[in-house]
């Protein structure tokens, strides 16, 4: 549990870094919608902020770290799910870091919301699909 | 000018940095460990309460002292979000990124920390996710 905490308080420095330095909330979802946004320069930082965050994998590994991934490797349910993730997040604003921290954070109603709906979602998803017997 | 811009580039950069290293300390770059806190009629893993509990306390702490700033360390303005309704946009939208999030256990943030896991799956989910972003953007375009 240790490892949860410390990790989840890094992860709130980071999005404090960045309301503090910058004045950015820290959404994957805003980040990713600003990658397509390139000639704005305002959201230039965006580049900066995936380049950090892609590296921090190679970096933990090399500083001794591990932290295995386990994932389906099932092409049709990834496919949905990349879409469904990336069409759904742009609509509803926001995902786990948008709405789930920086929101919650802010006690914004539509974050609360928001996280309360994509939890509930994806916990009926995980259910139903234990219940289909994992036949995806 | 000049600097600040270039302060902003590597606060980002930084942050961003360390944005990932607290998802590989905690585990939740693993979509096994997502899809166990998600799985709550089964071998049910409540570690992302603590992940997010923790993270959701520290930003909360950052944001209330933002209140006596007047304006970011390396910026000219705080960027709150602007958006106050609750719609059928925000919950159907949160409704469907669930059901994706249920589906294989990744959502944008870990998808992004394991491009560099050598895992080629987490490859093709970023792709769709990408491509499921410009769609929304065309389609139906941004919230106001």
């Amino acid at each position: 549990m240790v490892n949860e905490l410390l990790g989840g308080a890094l992860i709130g420095l980071a999005a404090a870094g960045l309301w503090l330095g910058i004045g950015r909330i820290s959404g994957m979802t805003a980040v990713i919608s600003g990658l397509f946004a390139w000639p704005e320069v305002q959201r230039r930082w965006v580049y900066a902020f995936i380049f950090g965050l892609m590296l921090a994998y190679p970096a933990f590994y090399a500083l001794g770290g591990s932290s295995p991934i386990s994932i389906t490797s099932n092409k049709t349910l990834l496919i949905s799910a990349g879409l469904l993730v990336g069409f759904g997040t742009y609509i509803g604003n926001g995902c786990t870091s948008g709405h789930g921290v920086c929101g919650m954070g802010r006690f914004s109603l539509r974050s609360i919301i928001a996280t309360c709906t994509f939890i509930s979602a994806g916990m009926a998803t995980v259910a139903l699909m234990n219940l289909i017997g994992g036949a995806l | 000018m000049k600097t600040m811009s270039l302060s902003k580039l590597l606060a980002a950069l930084v942050c961003g940095f360390i944005f990932g290293l607290g998802l590989l300390l905690s585990g939740m770059n693993d979509p096994a460990k997502v899809r166990a806190f998600l799985d709550v009629f089964g071998a049910w893993g409540p570690e992302l309460i603590a992940v997010m509990g923790s993270a959701v306390v520290v930003f909360a702490i950052a944001f209330k002292l933002s209140g006596r700033m007047v304006k970011p360390l390396f910026a000219h303005a705080f960027h709150e979000p602007s958006l106050k309704q609750i719609d059928l946009r925000l919950v159907g939208g949160a409704l469907l990124f669930g059901i994706g999030w249920g589906l294989v256990g990744l959502c944008p943030g870990p998808a992004l920390v394991d491009i560099f896991s050598g895992n080629t799956d987490v490859l093709l989910f970023v792709a769709a996710m990408l491509v499921g972003n410009r769609v929304a953007h065309y389609a139906i375009g941004p919230a106001k």
